[in-house]
């Protein structure tokens, strides 16, 4: 079983966070602070299992991570996941970002963290390995988002007519430009320069 | 008013979304809390619209607050909302916050059930999907009860999407409703063989976590995985089931043998190198006596480990550990490598070495390695590395109660070495050694005692670091040494003194009362010696001293120590006054602290028995009122727990209490010492302190002689005067060395016999005795496990798989008058109570039923109005809020009760003798015997597999078996009951599987050949088989109707809980390369027979199949027919139409078809034994005969009982050669005697019931069963 799987940055800001079993908001904070601290200390060319972590887990549990330029990937898992498969598995799942957003790089999972969890619910569910297929996990996250498509492009008229279900994300898109008073910020936002991209590095 | 809401519109439209609101935060570092906090006021806005967009915006946005340390349990209701929508953009956002931030005390939870289920059965597959994924993360008790039936459903949906989740959630499933595993569990290994490797993986991975916390109740699955084994080439799912294995086979050593070959092809063969690394672990786990093999295993992790991926090393380190258990010596020959890797730059991979040299270590290399062992923590940088090195050096020479250590001094000069380790946690860990090693090693309390007394006179160094758990929790060992064993003491004043230092008063409660315990002590020796010496001077003044000092004591802030202190200063000033008197105390006070201890076994207090009479629950006096109980109790707390609540101290007044009830007598303790000092004089390799005592107690007491030259100076924190270990190891080194040279110059040897080794490595004598004498209480025994833990969640899935299903057992189903529910379910109507009553109620009123269940159903759905949130689509009712009644009510009827639905198990056919977990046992056995049947020990198993063996078993050993059931019918009836009733319900996964088993012939060929009953033989149809014999191939399944485009098979069905309905069960098979659509099922009612349409549908209405059926697939729908007669058969027109779909347009086409109800069909197998059989036939109740003759098609009479049993719905109550008589009773309670006689091809028949019309028309029906081929 996989207990959690943690996403946070080389800062140990949460970029995405998934617990299999229930824990206070404080506590997930306080996890993830744990295992920031037991990760990043680790050089590079270490091995990427770790043992310890008392806030989660226990002695069957062991963390597995992967470190892919400004970002972590953490796995909590038990003795009954194969240590080297869930390399295999975090692999995956980065490789499946990197095909969903195109050269994925950290900004993306700030902004998109949604459609990172969507991705990853077909990784795996309920802290069970669910599917490994690249290709698989790929047409099932295009298809739903075909569907979402399609469901908005059909709510694009409801916004003129009669107002009664709502917008659609496009529009939103445009007017969230508005909205943002600090313009200078945001042009220092959008540039935000070098944040190398994840997909070409340490495969 | 438009205008108004046009205006809100746009005023949303200038909400934020989730990217605006992650891009404010990020604007905001400085005062992000603030900023949260306003976008919660918007959010919290936003939640009050009405247009579920924006709510939808708005609990996206939550849910990233969530992901930032947010509390948003508070929104649950507006997350439920959102999952409601119609719309899967929103429900996507619904679900995915409620799996981030709901859990099993979210209480609106339980408003969600019905919505779920909707999602669960939507149309639209990632309805379904996402429903499925938030279930998993928030599934309650609740949840998995009412919805087990749905998801047990969702198993078989056509769409591999949606089955493997499914299948994946039941993991859930059982976690928090383990009563679902045994029904659900035959579906579950049906999917172990699904078509599609999702799915299959998914099942493999569900039973792999199920097994690993139970594995025996999965060992009858072995030769399931082994032929997945063999033909997967998924390696997700070979990993899985390969450590599936490594659980299983320590239980079942054979299954080891029988893993040999294939997992040692893998492992040279794969180039996956978790699969091979998997492999071996199995290997490790499951064969560790194939030698071969772990050698094999061994190379290959020394490749492993020598690789330079430190992944690869990990793994290599943390296998190698495992052999090491079993196979040491193969370990023990990689030692370079462990050593080398103790030197990594890793420190996972440095603590997976240090794991290994626990094996590694022997009498011969112990110095040298916990020597190595020290200099790392020298050098060690982070305590947490440091306290692992402290720990381990400390596990490795403690084994075996120190099988290891040969020589005690050094091992307690490397103890005090240790001491030297600044900020470890490990305090604790070293005074308990030390105080093993004073009480168990006798011989080396002299030399602890000096040493410790160092320790004390130089506690300001240990002190200072005061702690919890800290180093100076060595006083605490050092204080008790010295005051327990204060005789060895070469100058105990001046211990005295260091004890009495005021800094001692620093140090924490527990160590400060050990301190005045055996200040005590101490004073009582000096006073002994001092009274023999006559020496009155020092009597007085140690007297004096105490009396200035104990005060400071008195003032402590411990409890504890300020009791002691004040017990023990009355003591001296009472000693004092006596001795002023002139008196002699001395002989007394020594008299306080006699007596020998024993180290206390690890689990003896729990061991003491609680005595006769006495309840610690009882009030010693009346209970206070109840304002000031509170006070009392929180007081009470504080007054009796010291300020941390140490478990340390109780752990050691443990040994001081128990010393009393374990304590050997004085004569037995004075003839063991005595023997034991006769021993140790004669013992050459004994060391005796006080045989040199210049050597050491000249050291402890000049400063200045101390061997610097062996002490490493840069260390911090040295104490003078203690000896240092590497003099040890120095010893034995030139000892070793010396060793060689004797063994060159033989004439020499006798004078270095002196030196403590010998020739051999195993011959070492240990320098010192270890005592592993244990305190126990009388009676109790170390081996005694600790009860089971009551909340362990996997201690409830611990249940047997391969009994068959008991009627209580069955999911909760939501159950319907008219079966029109998805074609896939396979519990048809399971009645609940409620229905059975108001059956009863309207058991006359027949006529005005259809009324009545309107009534009722208009009530239900009131009742569900108000606490559901969601309408019900059909007429489907809910019976879970009674479960509870429910079961009990179940237990009842199963003695009477016919055919009921709950999922077969397997082997129907071949529980021929005996239980079915002795089948399964046997059918283990045989598989796992392989080829060597001849050693396989099973009495029963030869009598019960050959048949299996056969391809078409007919009647082997029918008689035999007939003998045993008659004389087990007694025991066996229940049993044989439920397992019909089991028959029943498993027909359509009977016939599932059937179809299966064509498409995997091959498969079935591979078992076949082996003659092995495995799972996949099991389905065999055994529907409504009870007699217990091996059947030729039945199926209740007739033909209804077919043309060239659509099949119909149809089977009947009945429960002894509705007298009135006849459940008929058709199998649709499309056999066209097209879509069939639309199937409306129709049938022309006769006056006696109605089919059950649901509410405002006139009886020539047709009912809707719910299912399309898509090309060759084949599904199953269920209709309700009610009847009032059952005594003449009935026959019904009927006609389906439908739609084919081409791809040049679709055509709409009808079938008709004649469905048949023969009085068989009422009529249900129930079990009945001799006696009450007897008493009934001449109870004269069954006042109505019949007789008939037949020549039946079959000339065995075993077949043609069997066919009887089958087709005719009977039970054997008892058989004589070719006779036997059967019985069965129909749903309305009609008793049907039967006694068949067989002669000469001729089977006579002669029935007694109390219908005539009945009997006889069953009469006919049993001819033509006999006469007519199937």
């Amino acid at each position: 079983m996989i207990k959690a799987i943690l996403v946070f940055n080389n800062h140990g800001k949460p970029r995405l966070t998934r617990f299999y079993q229930y824990y206070a908001e404080d506590i997930q904070q306080q996890i993830v602070r744990e295992t920031f601290h037991l990760v990043s200390k680790r050089d590079d060319n270490v091995c990427n299992f770790l043992e310890g972590g008392t806030l989660i887990g226990g002695s069957d549990y062991k963390l597995i991570y992967r470190h892919y330029a400004t970002l972590y990937f953490v796995f909590c898992v038990d003795s009954s996941e194969s240590e080297l498969g869930i390399l295999d598995l975090i692999q995956v799942f980065v490789e499946t970002l990197d095909k969903c957003f195109e050269n994925v790089c950290e900004l993306d999972l700030i902004f998109h963290v949604d459609k990172v969890h969507h991705i990853l619910a077909e990784l795996v569910m309920g802290g069970m390995v669910l599917e490994t297929n690249m290709t698989e996990i790929l047409t099932r996250v295009e298809e739903q988002n075909k569907l979402e498509k399609s469901e908005n492009y059909n709510l694009m008229p409801l916004l003129s007519g009669k107002g009664e279900a709502g917008f659609a994300a496009a529009p939103a898109r445009a007017v969230s430009a508005v909205k943002e008073m600090n313009i200078p910020q945001k042009i220092k936002d959008i540039k935000l320069p070098d944040l190398p991209n994840i997909g070409n590095l340490k495969f | 008013m438009a205008l108004k809401k046009m205006k809100g519109t746009l005023e949303r439209v200038l909400d934020k979304n989730m990217q605006d609101l992650v891009r404010g935060i990020r604007n905001h570092k400085d005062n992000e809390a603030k900023y949260v906090a306003e976008c919660i006021d918007e959010i919290k806005q936003e939640l009050r619209q009405d247009n579920i967009a924006v709510k939808a915006n708005a609990v996206s946005k939550l849910a990233y607050l969530q992901m930032l340390g947010y509390d948003i349990s508070w929104a649950a209701f507006n997350i439920i909302e959102v999952m409601s929508s119609t719309k899967f953009t929103f429900k996507r956002i619904g679900y995915l916050a409620a799996s981030q931030c709901f859990n099993e005390n979210t209480d609106v939870l339980m408003l969600t059930t019905n919505m779920i289920r909707k999602d669960l059965s939507s149309q639209n597959v990632y309805d379904a999907g996402v429903a499925l994924n938030g279930l998993s993360c928030f599934i309650t008790p609740d949840l998995a009860r009412d919805l087990a039936n749905d998801l047990m459903t969702l198993m078989t949906s056509t769409r591999p999407y949606l089955r493997k989740k499914a299948v994946l959630i039941m993991y859930k499933v059982f976690l928090k409703f383990p009563e679902a595993l045994r029904p659900a569990f035959p579906r579950l290994k049906e999917k172990l063989e699904d078509a599609d490797p999702g799915v299959q993986s998914a099942a493999v991975n569900v039973i792999c976590e199920l097994a690993r916390k139970n594995p025996k109740n999965y060992l009858s699955l072995a030769p399931l995985f082994f032929k997945l084994m063999t033909s997967s080439s998924n390696n997700w799912v070979l990993i899985k089931i390969i450590k599936l294995f490594s659980a299983l086979t320590p239980l079942e050593p054979r299954l080891g043998k029988k893993l040999i070959e294939p997992l040692t092809n893998l492992i040279h063969s794969t180039s996956a190198m978790s699969l091979l690394y998997e492999c071996i672990n199995t290997v490790i786990a499951g064969i560790p006596n194939h030698s071969a093999s772990i050698q094999l295993c061994v190379q290959k992790l020394r490749i492993l480990i020598e690789d330079s991926d430190q992944n690869l090393k990990y793994l290599g380190l943390l296998a190698m550990s495992k052999i090491l258990q079993t196979h040491p010596k193969s370990v023990q020959a990689h030692k370079d490598l462990v050593l080398q890797c103790l030197d990594d730059k890793d420190e996972s991979i440095r603590l997976r070495a240090l794991d290994l040299l626990y094996g590694m270590v022997s009498k011969k290399n112990l110095m040298e390695i916990v020597k190595k062992l020290m200099i790392h923590m020298d050098k060690a940088e982070g305590t947490y590395y440091r306290d692992e090195l402290l720990a381990k050096i400390i596990e490795i020479s403690s084994q075996s109660s120190y099988q290891f250590v040969t020589n005690f001094e050094w091992y307690v000069s490397v103890l005090v070495e240790l001491t030297r380790m600044e900020g470890t946690r490990h305090g604790r860990l070293i005074a308990s050694q030390m105080l093993d090693v004073a009480i168990r090693v006798e011989a080396i309390r002299p030399f602890a005692v000096l040493q410790m007394a160092i320790l004390l006179e130089n506690s300001h160094l240990l002190a200072n670091n005061s702690q919890r758990n800290g180093i100076c929790e060595v006083l605490y060992a050092a204080a008790w040494i010295c005051g327990e064993f204060a005789e060895h003491l070469k100058e105990p004043k001046n211990t005295l003194e260091a004890m009495l230092k005021p800094k001692i008063t620093a140090l924490p409660g527990h160590i400060q009362s050990v301190y005045v315990q055996n200040i005590i002590k101490l004073y009582c020796k000096i006073q002994k010696s001092a009274e023999e010496n006559e020496d009155k001077e020092l009597m007085k003044e140690m007297g004096q001293m105490l009396i200035d000092k104990l005060p400071m004591f008195i003032q402590s802030a411990d409890l504890e120590v300020q009791e002691r202190a004040c017990c023990m200063l009355q003591l001296v000033k009472y000693v004092m006054k006596y001795q002023q008197k002139g008196g002699e105390v001395a002989e007394d006070l020594a008299e306080l602290f006699e007596g020998e201890l024993n180290p206390v076994a690890p689990r003896a207090q729990k061991k003491v028995p609680v005595p006769e009479g006495l309840d610690l629950d009882e009030w010693i006096n009346e209970p206070p009122s109840e304002s000031s109980d509170d006070d009392i109790s929180k007081m009470g707390t504080n007054i009796f727990l010291p300020a941390g609540g140490d478990d340390y101290r109780t752990s050691f007044y443990d040994q001081n209490e128990k010393k009393a009830t374990a304590e050997p007598s004085e004569e037995e303790l004075a003839k063991i010492r005595e023997a034991r000092k006769v021993e140790q004089m004669h013992n050459p390799h004994y060391l005796k302190g006080e045989i040199k005592p210049g050597k050491k107690g000249d050291r402890s007491l000049l400063v200045t002689d101390i061997p610097v030259s062996h002490i490493d100076l840069s260390v911090p924190l040295h104490v003078p005067g203690i000896v240092s270990s590497d003099k040890y190891l120095k010893m034995a080194q030139s000892a070793e060395d010396g060793k060689k040279k004797k063994s060159k110059d033989k004439k020499k040897k006798k004078k270095k016999g002196q030196a403590r080794e010998s020739e051999d490595e195993e011959d070492v004598k240990p320098a010192h005795e270890v005592r592993t004498v244990e305190d126990m209480p009388e009676g109790a025994e170390l081996s005694d496990k600790d009860e089971k833990d009551e909340n362990d969640p996997y201690s409830h899935l611990d249940v047997n798989l391969d009994a068959p299903l008991r009627d209580d057992e069955r999911l909760p189903v939501r159950t319907h008058r008219i079966v029109l529910d998805t074609p896939t379910k396979e519990n048809s109507p399971s009645v609940g109570k409620k229905r059975e009553k108001h059956k009863k109620e309207s058991k006359e009123k027949k006529k005005k039923r259809d009324k009545d269940d309107r009534k009722e159903k208009r009530k239900e759905k009131k009742k569900k109005a108000t606490s559901m949130l969601k309408e019900e689509p059909n007429l489907l009712k809910e019976d879970h809020e009674q479960i509870e009644g429910e079961n009990v009510e179940r237990v009842d009827d199963t003695t009477n009760a016919g055919a009921s639905q709950s999922p077969d198990t397997s082997r129907e056919v071949q529980t021929v003798n005996g239980t079915e977990k002795e089948t399964k046992a046997d059918d283990l056995d045989f598989w796992l015997s392989g080829g060597d049947t001849a050693s396989t020990p099973s009495p029963t198993k030869s009598s019960s597999e050959p048949p299996t063996a056969e391809d078409k078993p007919k009647k082997v050993k029918k008689p035999k078996t007939e003998v045993v059931l008659s004389s087990e019918e007694e025991t066996k009836e229940e049993k044989l009951s439920k397992k019909k009733k089991k028959g029943k319900s498993s027909k359509k996964d009977v016939k599932e599987k059937k179809d299966k088993k064509r498409k995997h012939k091959s498969k079935v060929d591979y078992e076949e050949a082996d003659g092995i009953t495995t799972p996949s033989k099991e389905q065999i149809p055994a529907s409504q088989l009870d007699t217990p014999v091996n059947a030729p191939p039945m199926s209740g399944y007739k033909l209804l109707a077919e043309n060239n485009c659509i099949k119909m098979t149809y089977e009947t069905r009945v429960t002894a809980q509705r007298k009135d309905q006849v459940v008929v069960s058709v199998v649709f098979h499309n056999q066209t390369d097209n879509q069939i659509k639309d199937l409306e099922f129709n049938v022309l009612d006769s006056i006696n027979t109605k089919l059950n349409r649901g509410i405002g549908l006139s009886s020539h209405e047709a009912v809707k199949v719910p299912f399309i059926l898509p090309p060759n697939i084949m599904n199953e729908g269920q209709f309700a027919f009610t009847f009032q007669s059952i005594s003449q058969p009935s026959k019904l027109k009927g006609t389906l139409t439908y739609i084919v779909k081409t791809d040049d347009g679709s055509t709409h086409e009808k079938l008709d078809f004649r469905i048949s109800f023969p009085c068989s069909t009422y009529i249900l197998a129930t079990p009945c034994n001799g006696p009450d059989f007897a008493s009934l036939l001449s109870s004269g109740e069954l006042s109505e005969k019949g007789t008939a003759k037949c020549t039946p098609l079959q000339p065995e009479f075993s077949t043609n009982l069997l066919r009887i049993c089958f087709y005719n719905h009977f039970k054997v109550v008892e058989r004589v050669d070719n006779s036997a008589s059967l019985y069965s009773r129909s749903i309305q309670g009609h008793h049907i005697c039967l006694l068949v006689k067989q002669v000469d091809q001729v089977l006579s028949i002669d029935g007694k019931s109390t219908d005539s019309s009945l009997l006889s028309n069953v009469l006919d029906e049993i001819k033509i069963t006999l006469t007519e081929a199937t």
